[in-house]
């Protein structure tokens, strides 16, 4: 559905984007996931055409990487940014982004009744735009990306800022609206919703690190984890230990990512009877993929 | 077709909902005028003056009266040495000194020529230029008086007969008034235009505005006809001020002004929008529009006559819409002519109106790097 092929793009002396290759397919989700100033959005950018990549082309449903503007037509785009005009109500903003596609006001009327009965906007449509919650404005941006029945949806950290609460919510439609067929690309920094995609590609310093089904990450995953819950809030406390290649803290549990888990659990019991820390919890986790994009983040930088 | 109405609409809402915005639109002709229109006076009278007579003589006095009927000279004080006379102008209590030397009437009175001198604070070159014309003439007069009665003259043998044609009284708010509607019109058009599209691109709705299909010339002329409303309302506003206020007879074609009003709104608001695609910020554009719009008030003939300046200058002059608008309404409000004679000025500003824009709409990319 769409093809990036070996985009690069630099801003300055900075690399954004470093020669990334991906294939959406049709009707997935697909998630771009990585940590903030990993180039998401400009590789978004890119896809919607409002960056000139350095090098390399996009394709979109097979269309010449040349005459992409035909093609567009049928991506409906969410950027990042709330990108409506706050002073105008939910229905001009619609209205507004509908007449852009030369759509009748009955065409306009009946497409968003049809979207808000999914993102339930239904009754605010002549509120202004700026008095809409974080969540509420995230649902009217994705009801102007959706004005044209796109066949393809570009959402740029949809649910960056919203409330967890509101962020299932988004997930929800974003389901539903793939059940009817349509392929959505969606960027996220939060590594709970790449398991929601159906591929997620991680992207870390301009560059995809790896790409597949949060399945197939996971079994792809040398490494097995360990999950100790102690009394102790030092995220050091593991470094000495050379079976744990890495550990990483939450706050009220530390990851350990090892070799062998069998082997490793003696060892790590040792360690803390030495230290005198109590073990509150300790037992082997399969991997999220939090643990996964960190290990491999990782090892990039290694 | 539809997408610029779709625009047009749009920038109307917002229009709508700025309040502050509106009534500055508004307000602004309706102040500026009545506040410019009283100020700006570019015949200086009443100028202060201190008289130090040593004569003090029946001649000295019928001179010093003839100072103070001219209506220029307001004597203020008396002095009664030099020094007092340079501290009062020095100190700014008064901008003229007339000193008459003790031989005064004596020399008068035996057919020698009477010096009398007359100080003037040339630091401000207004007052200065208009008191050294006026002490002039009343010497001329006075001694020509003088002469006459020597000679036994009836009449001059000249007869030099000025008729001020199209504002005989020398009413400065005739001549001020319509160039202020100039100024203020310029001054709306441009700035509110050159935050246009800046504005977009800083709120980030400009990113979801390029993915549609909008095109940069549809997203142009929505933007800017909005205005050309805006500048209507302005003109009609400063017109009926001027009118009512200031009592400016308007002797050409209201319809014709009106009309020919377009192409500097046009070439205005073409400017603004030019600078809007230039500049990264709403905070530069307005900088910008400071950099254009001071020039235009200062070159433009507004203030200062263009014929007097170096020609460098002058032709600076001549690249700037306003220029040729207040010929034109100069032209048909106070000279009553009409478009044959302001052809010239007519094609000028859509010159300007179709550079400006075809510049903005060729410079404005849909990309946003």
């Amino acid at each position: 559905m769409i093809r990036i092929a070996n985009i690069t793009k630099a801003f300055g002396g900075n690399i954004a984007v470093n020669d990334v290759s991906l294939h959406v397919k049709k009707q997935e989700i697909f998630g771009l996931v990585g940590p903030d100033g990993a180039g998401k959005t400009t590789l978004l950018r890119v896809v919607c055409g409002l960056i000139t990549p350095d090098r390399g082309a996009v394709s979109i449903m097979g269309s010449d990487p040349q005459r992409l503007e035909g093609a567009r037509e049928n991506l409906g785009y969410m950027p990042q940014r709330f990108s409506l005009y706050g002073d105008l109500t939910v229905m001009e903003n619609i209205s507004f982004f509908g007449s852009m596609y030369k759509l009748s006001r009955q065409a306009i009327r009946e497409r968003a009744e049809e979207v808000f009965a999914v993102t339930k906007l239904s009754g605010f449509e002549h509120r202004l735009a700026d008095n809409l919650s974080g969540g509420m404005k995230q649902k009217l941006a994705l009801t102007c990306a959706m004005i044209t029945r796109p066949g393809i949806l570009v959402l740029d950290e949809p649910t960056y800022g919203v409330d967890p609460e509101s962020r299932k919510d988004f997930w929800k439609i974003l389901y539903r609206l793939n059940q009817e067929g349509r392929t959505i690309l969606v960027t996220t920094p939060y590594m709970d919703e790449a398991e929601l995609c159906h591929t997620v590609a991680f992207i870390n310093q301009g560059r995809v690190i790896k790409a597949g089904s949060p399945l197939q990450l996971k079994r792809d995953f040398p490494y097995q984890l360990l999950e100790v819950m102690v009394g102790s809030r030092d995220p050091d406390l593991f470094r000495s230990l050379d079976l744990v290649l890495d550990s990483s803290f939450y706050g009220d549990k530390y990851h350990l990512v090892v070799a062998d888990a069998a082997a490793a659990r003696p060892a790590v019991i040792d360690h803390l009877a030495r230290l005198n820390i109590p073990v509150l919890r300790l037992l082997q986790i399969a991997p999220t993929m939090e643990d996964i994009f960190v290990s491999l983040a990782e090892q990039e930088v290694g | 077709m539809s997408r610029i109405l779709a625009v047009i609409k749009k920038e109307f809402l917002q229009m709508r909902r700025d309040r502050l915005t509106l009534g500055i639109v508004f307000a602004l002709p309706l102040v500026q005028l009545l506040l410019f229109g009283y100020a700006i006076q570019t015949e200086v009278k009443h100028i202060s003056t201190v008289v130090f007579d040593q004569s003090l003589s029946p001649e000295s006095r019928d001179l010093t009266d003839s100072f103070t009927a001219s209506g220029y000279f307001d004597v203020t004080s008396t002095a009664n040495s030099y020094t007092a006379v340079t501290r009062m102008i020095d100190s700014g209590q008064a901008k003229v000194g007339i000193i008459y030397p003790p031989d005064f009437a004596e020399n008068l009175k035996k057919g020698v020529p009477a010096q009398v001198q007359v100080v003037v604070d040339a630091s401000d070159n207004m007052v200065a230029s208009q008191a050294v014309a006026v002490a002039n003439s009343i010497g001329l007069i006075k001694s020509q008086q003088v002469l006459f009665q020597r000679a036994r003259l009836q009449s001059a043998p000249y007869d030099v007969r000025v008729r001020p044609w199209y504002n005989p009284d020398g009413i400065t708010a005739y001549y001020m008034v319509p160039a202020i509607l100039g100024i203020i019109v310029t001054m709306t058009m441009v700035m509110m235009t050159s935050v246009a599209i800046v504005r977009e691109r800083e709120r980030g709705t400009l990113e979801q505005l390029i993915v549609t299909p909008l095109k940069s010339y549809e997203l142009m002329i929505g933007k800017v006809a909005p205005s050309i409303v805006l500048g209507y309302a302005q003109i009609t506003v400063a017109l009926l001020v001027g009118a009512l206020v200031f009592r400016v007879p308007i002797r050409g074609s209201l319809l014709q002004l009106y009309l020919l009003t377009l192409f500097f709104i046009t070439a205005s608001l073409g400017l603004g929008v030019l600078i809007s695609n230039i500049a990264k910020t709403q905070m530069q554009a307005m900088q910008m529009s400071f950099f254009v719009l001071l020039p235009s008030i200062l070159l433009s003939g507004f203030m200062f006559p263009r014929e007097a300046m170096p020609k460098v200058i002058y032709y600076i002059g001549a690249v700037i819409p306003l220029t040729y608008y207040l010929q034109i309404i100069r032209g048909i409000v106070l000279k009553g002519i009409g478009f044959p004679y302001l052809i010239g000025q007519v094609t000028a500003l859509l010159i300007f109106s179709a550079i400006f824009m075809g510049i903005a709409i060729l410079k404005f990319q849909k990309k946003i790097a």
